[in-house]
């Protein structure tokens, strides 16, 4: 238990910061997954055939590609490709990224193939009639959207969501191989230094239980908010 | 573009998909032994067995597969008495080590998509076997699990899928698979976009090859 202890004598105190790190790399991932799934959920939803195979080609490469690999090309490539932009507009110096950065868009980037694959799924199960009773009452398409499509595809798209915010939040364990101090990284840190691998590792599987456990609690409460009324 | 770099590196590439193909093959052949087995005690009605499996797959599914592979090959090797037996052996190779991490992970999946399965069988069709006469065990082999496996292919496919990518993971454990070769040749030559490329391409036809593979077995084993 000593091990555990915060301070200087024990690694609690620095577990309990990378436990914070890994949530704020996860939320990043996931906003910046929000992100590209907005961009990619109508480009495959489209009637153009040219733009849905921008959107398949991305959901078909991040989902078929390891993550391990895609991080690999973040981490080894991320800043030669920030550099040539730089080197475009005149800077020629090296830039280093941060690598909760790179981490946050590796993941942000796959998470993003999962959650659009969830909306255009909730998008698709939408009835007909709703798109088309709004066209008749003359709603504009913007609302159309936010206040007619979107709450309906929120109570769809939740417990699907719940997934790949699970899957984000366990692929946050692959960015420690960059350097990046999250609970994966500090345990192999403490394990290194005290040699007491089988504790530090078991104890990092039980705080991402604890993660898991807690964000499904949550996601619930989320559940049953949306589902009003059915 | 340095397209020299990508075609002197297929081969590479190519030959570490061999371990790979190895490391999926016997962590889904293991796999689906434990899958079924612990999908066999989630549906049995004693609840201390049912929790057990329950926990069982929901520790797995819950932990990434890098802490499970860490805690088999770091943390074991720490059990002095381990160290003594005959296990040692095989877990003092990181290449077993992976595969019992693997085996495990996939055991977990593998046991609720057939543990979905088995539930959404219809009562009827057991009903009918008990009216025919046929005896419980022969209902369970002979009608339950061909149905229930019938069922969970499509699911199952995805299993597959999400295990390949998942033996990347080998490489932290030191192991060589095309991830382990990819970072190496990446990592030397400062070129991670070509390697990404052919790593990834290799990685995507064998995406493609299952996928239309369980697209098959699905079709000759529909329903109808």
């Amino acid at each position: 238990m000593e091990l555990l202890a915060f301070g200087k004598t024990g690694w609690g105190d620095e577990l309990f910061y990378a436990t914070l790190m890994t949530i704020a790399v996860s939320i990043t991932a996931m906003l910046v997954g929000f992100f590209f799934a907005l961009i990619f959920t109508p480009l495959k939803l489209s009637k153009y055939k040219s733009l849905n195979l921008i959107g398949n080609f991305y959901t078909t490469v991040i989902r078929g590609v390891p993550e391990l690999l895609v991080i690999y090309l973040f981490f080894f490539g991320g800043s030669g490709a920030v550099m040539y932009v730089a080197s475009i507009f005149g800077y020629f110096e090296y830039i280093e990224i941060n690598a909760f950065i790179t981490g946050s868009m590796a993941i942000g980037i796959i998470s993003g193939a999962y959650s659009t694959e969830v909306f255009r799924g909730a998008i698709q199960s939408i009835d007909k009639g709703q798109f088309e009773a709004a066209k008749v009452l003359g709603v504009s398409k913007f609302v159309q959207f936010y206040k007619i499509i979107l709450p309906q595809m929120l109570r769809l798209a939740i417990p699907n969501l719940s997934n790949v915010w699970q899957i984000t939040l366990k692929d946050t364990s692959l960015i420690s191989v960059t350097g990046l101090v999250e609970i994966m990284r500090q345990s192999y840190i403490a394990a290194g230094s005290t040699r007491d691998p089988l504790f530090f590792y078991s104890f990092a599987a039980v705080l991402y239980l604890l993660l898991t456990y807690l964000s499904m609690k949550l996601i619930n409460k989320l559940e049953v908010k949306y589902s009003r009324g059915y | 573009m340095d397209f020299d770099l990508m075609i002197n590196s297929f081969p590479k590439l190519l030959s570490a998909t061999v371990i790979t193909l190895k490391l999926l093959s016997a962590s889904l052949f293991f796999g689906l032994f434990v899958g079924l087995l612990f999908a066999i005690l989630r549906i049995n009605k004693n609840i201390f067995i049912n929790k057990f499996a329950y926990g069982y797959s929901y520790v797995f599914r819950g932990t990434p597969l890098l802490v499970q592979i860490f805690i088999i090959y770091f943390g074991l090797g720490q059990i002095e008495y381990l160290r003594t037996t005959f296990l040692w052996v095989i877990l003092k190779e990181p290449y077993w080590c992976a595969i019992i991490a693997f085996t495990l992970n996939t055991g977990a999946y593998t046991s609720e998509i057939l543990r979905s399965a088995f539930q959404t069988i219809k009562p009827g069709i057991i009903e009918a076997g008990k009216s025919l006469g046929i005896s419980n065990r022969i209902i369970f082999y002979k009608i339950q699990i061909p149905i229930a496996i019938r069922q969970s292919l499509p699911a199952y496919g995805n299993e597959i899928i999400l295990m390949m990518k998942g033996t990347s993971l080998a490489s932290t454990v030191t192991l060589l698979d095309l991830t382990g070769v990819a970072k190496y040749i990446i990592s030397t030559t400062f070129k991670p976009i070509e390697v990404f490329i052919v790593a990834g391409g290799i990685y995507l036809f064998m995406t493609f090859l299952i996928h239309n593979f369980i697209k098959y077995l699905e079709k000759k084993y529909s329903f109808q």
